[in-house]
């Protein structure tokens, strides 16, 4: 694990400022597709395709980095490049992680958008 | 023509990400800086975008589904072609490896997530500014082109306009011999040849300073005044002061023309010669004897009329002879080493002759020597003109354009000059330009001027100023003939010349009486009752002439009154020979 936080509050208002009202059709995509790209991580696994793994991770990560998930992004690297060196085995426990911190950036993000 | 400065004008931008959330923000960042966006999911939805939309910028994730960003880098690249449209990729790649295939790919630069505003606007803006000066240095090239392709295009045109010009001419005489360059008119070199009604020849070859236009203009009114006026029959002089005042009038200070105009006449066998700022002009005799013709005068063009000063230098020649004149170019042109070739060059060239070889060849193969062969590529003009028998170039003025205007039939006219005037003008032109009128004389003019000519010169030389034609015998007295008619024309007074024309049609064409009366004292043209043709040199030449030409030639008075009829007939108005029905003969009355 890292030590990055969940959410880096001070991205997010910067994104607020940027996208206005848009802000919130902003959360729910970035929620939608990061569920969708978790689902593909999971797939690619059962099916042994590393390459699809790392590939899914590193846009996964970009998307994190730009919606201030840092910690989340961090996961995703390490599924990246895991992915890219074939080593599948390391990536059942790191896969877990990553759905149980997505659990947390979606409560942190759900919450930021009722304040 | 967009302002290159200026780096915040509203752009189109192509972007191209599989990632929503990350497309949603990039948008929302560009629209806030005021620019319109494309959006594309993947490589090959960019590509069709860019075809359809012409973005301006773009900028494209580096991995994506299906075709990724490289691939479409690539297609978007060769699409815009010459444009350069800046193609930043997006990425959160990090090994220097994958950065370096972007950049590879045709990508300018790179934009790492998370993405940061201040960053974006300041990419965008310089990569803008690249875009616009690359569009201002495309389009000023563009311009060049298309200004290139129009120069080249009228001087092409013009070219051909000046040939028509400048082509009326004899140069392709066979007693002259040349060489210019074909686009000499940009180099501001001329030379012009125009055939004289007395059956002479006039060379006018010239350098203009300066190159391209401006040395082009000048060409074109100097052609016009040389073949107008030496086909009318005008002297060297009256055309030289033509062309002087012409171009004194049009053209800018610090610019003029280096001339050299040479008349020859073939039946007196003599040439006259005004060097105004070329090199030396030369005589080659038949034994190889060579005379310099240095220049004697400013070129043209730069002096006012009132101090322009047309005295030609009169010289005899022997057929055979060769006169030879030239550009600068010839002595400016350069070997390898670079040396010139120089008054030197010519001397030694002219000294080398070998037998057979003329003075032309004998200069133009030294000049290819030396140069090695690059005489094409030169600015230099040299010609050459060899003397013949007279009579050799007779019948050139029959190529001259012809009127298609009805004329005079039935005129009589009376012209007299007198005094100061006898010394400063020659009726000659304008009696023969009269006589041209007449359209079944038109194709005589050679005769018509000769005659003309001849009564004139009888006139003025041996009636009014009294020279002895025996002078003109041995060398000293030519020299002294010609010193002394410019000293007696000084001091004219209670003198004059009178010309009366008289044309009517006849049964059988038309008759042109010309009475040629002078004040003189008259001579004794009983001596003259049987004209032999040699033994009397020149002197004798005229009344032979006349004899051959015309038909009754009649002597008044002291012998200062003279009259001759010439007939023509409309069967033979389209030939030169022969024109008089009566053979040749002397009545006295």
């Amino acid at each position: 694990m890292n030590d990055r936080p969940h959410l880096d509050e001070e991205a997010l208002a910067e994104l607020q400022d940027v996208m206005d009202e848009e802000f919130d059709v902003l959360i729910h995509t970035y929620l939608s597709d990061s569920a969708e790209r978790i689902s593909s991580l999971r797939s690619a696994l059962d099916e042994g395709d590393a390459d699809a793994l790392s590939r899914t991770a590193h846009s996964f990560k970009g998307s994190c980095l730009n919606i201030g998930a840092p910690r989340l992004g961090a996961l995703c690297m390490e599924v990246e490049e895991a992915g890219r060196a074939s080593r599948l085995s390391a990536l059942e426990p790191l896969l877990a992680s990553i759905e149980s911190e997505f659990r947390q950036v979606r409560q942190g993000l759900e919450r930021f958008l009722a304040d | 023509m967009e302002d290159a400065q200026s780096g915040n004008q509203p752009l189109r931008i192509l972007i191209a990400d599989d990632s929503d959330s990350d497309r949603l923000i990039l948008q929302a960042m560009l629209r806030r800086l005021g620019h319109e966006v494309v959006e594309a999911a993947n490589g090959g939805e960019a590509v069709e975008r860019f075809r359809h939309a012409s973005p301006q910028i773009v900028l494209l994730d580096a991995v994506m589904p299906g075709m990724d960003g490289m691939e479409a880098a690539r297609q978007i690249k060769a699409l815009a072609g010459e444009r350069l449209v800046p193609l930043i990729f997006l990425t959160s790649l990090s090994d220097a490896d994958a950065l370096a295939r972007c950049l590879e790919a045709g990508g300018d630069d790179f934009l790492t997530k998370p993405y940061n505003r201040v960053i974006i606007e300041a990419k965008i803006n310089a990569f803008n500014r690249m875009r616009l000066m690359h569009e201002t240095l495309s389009h000023q090239r563009d311009l060049i082109h298309e200004q290139h392709r129009k120069l080249t295009e009228e001087q092409e045109v013009a070219k051909r306009v000046f040939e028509n010009v400048a082509h009326t001419g004899c140069l392709d005489a066979g007693s002259i011999r040349y060489h210019a360059s074909p686009m000499s008119i940009f180099n501001g070199d001329i030379l012009f040849a125009c055939p004289r009604p007395d059956g002479g020849i006039q060379i006018l070859i010239g350098d203009f300073t300066g190159h391209g236009l401006p040395a082009a203009i000048g060409a074109m009114p100097v052609a016009e005044i040389f073949y107008g006026m030496t086909s009318k029959g005008f002297s060297a002089s009256d055309v030289l002061r033509e062309i002087n005042q012409k171009l004194k009038r049009i053209l800018p200070a610090g610019m003029f023309c280096c001339a050299a105009l040479i008349q020859a006449d073939f039946a007196l066998n003599q040439v006259q010669v005004w060097n105004g700022g070329l090199p030396d002009g030369w005589i080659i005799r038949g034994d190889g004897e060579r005379l310099a013709m240095p220049s004697a005068h400013l070129p043209l063009g730069v002096l006012d009329s009132h101090r322009f000063d047309a005295a030609m230098a009169i010289l005899q020649t022997s057929p055979g002879d060769t006169l030879m004149f030239m550009t600068d170019g010839v002595l400016e042109a350069a070997s390898a080493d670079g040396d010139m070739f120089g008054d030197a060059g010519v001397s030694a060239a002219l000294q080398g002759r070998r037998d057979g070889q003329t003075p032309f060849e004998a200069v133009i193969d030294r000049l290819c020597e030396f140069s090695g062969g690059r005489l094409e590529q030169d600015d230099l003009t040299l010609v050459t003109l060899q003397m013949a028998e007279g009579g050799a170039l007779e019948g050139l003025s029959d190529r001259l354009q012809l009127s298609a205007l009805e004329g005079p039939a039935e005129w009589r006219c009376t012209y007299e000059i007198r005094d100061r005037t006898l010394g400063q003008f020659s009726p000659l032109p304008l009696l023969l330009h009269i006589c041209m009128e007449v359209p079944g004389l038109r194709r005589r003019s050679g005769e018509i001027y000769t005659l003309l000519s001849e009564l004139y010169t009888n006139a003025l030389e041996h009636g009014i100023l009294g020279l002895p034609s025996e002078w003109k015998a041995t060398a000293e007295g030519f020299g002294r003939y010609y010193e002394e008619r410019e000293r007696r024309l000084n001091d004219i007074s209670e003198h004059y010349i009178r010309f009366s024309l008289t044309h009517t049609m006849t049964d059988y064409g038309g008759r042109l009486v010309v009475v040629c009366e002078d004040s003189g004292h008259g001579f004794d043209y009983h001596q003259h009752r049987q004209p032999s043709g040699s033994g009397h040199g020149y002197a004798g030449r005229g009344l032979m002439l006349l004899h051959r030409l015309a038909g009754p030639l009649t002597f008044r008075e002291r012998g200062n009154h003279v009259e001759i009829v010439y007939d023509w007939h409309f069967s033979e108005a389209g030939k030169t020979d022969d024109a008089a029905v009566h053979k040749p003969g002397v009545s006295h009355e």
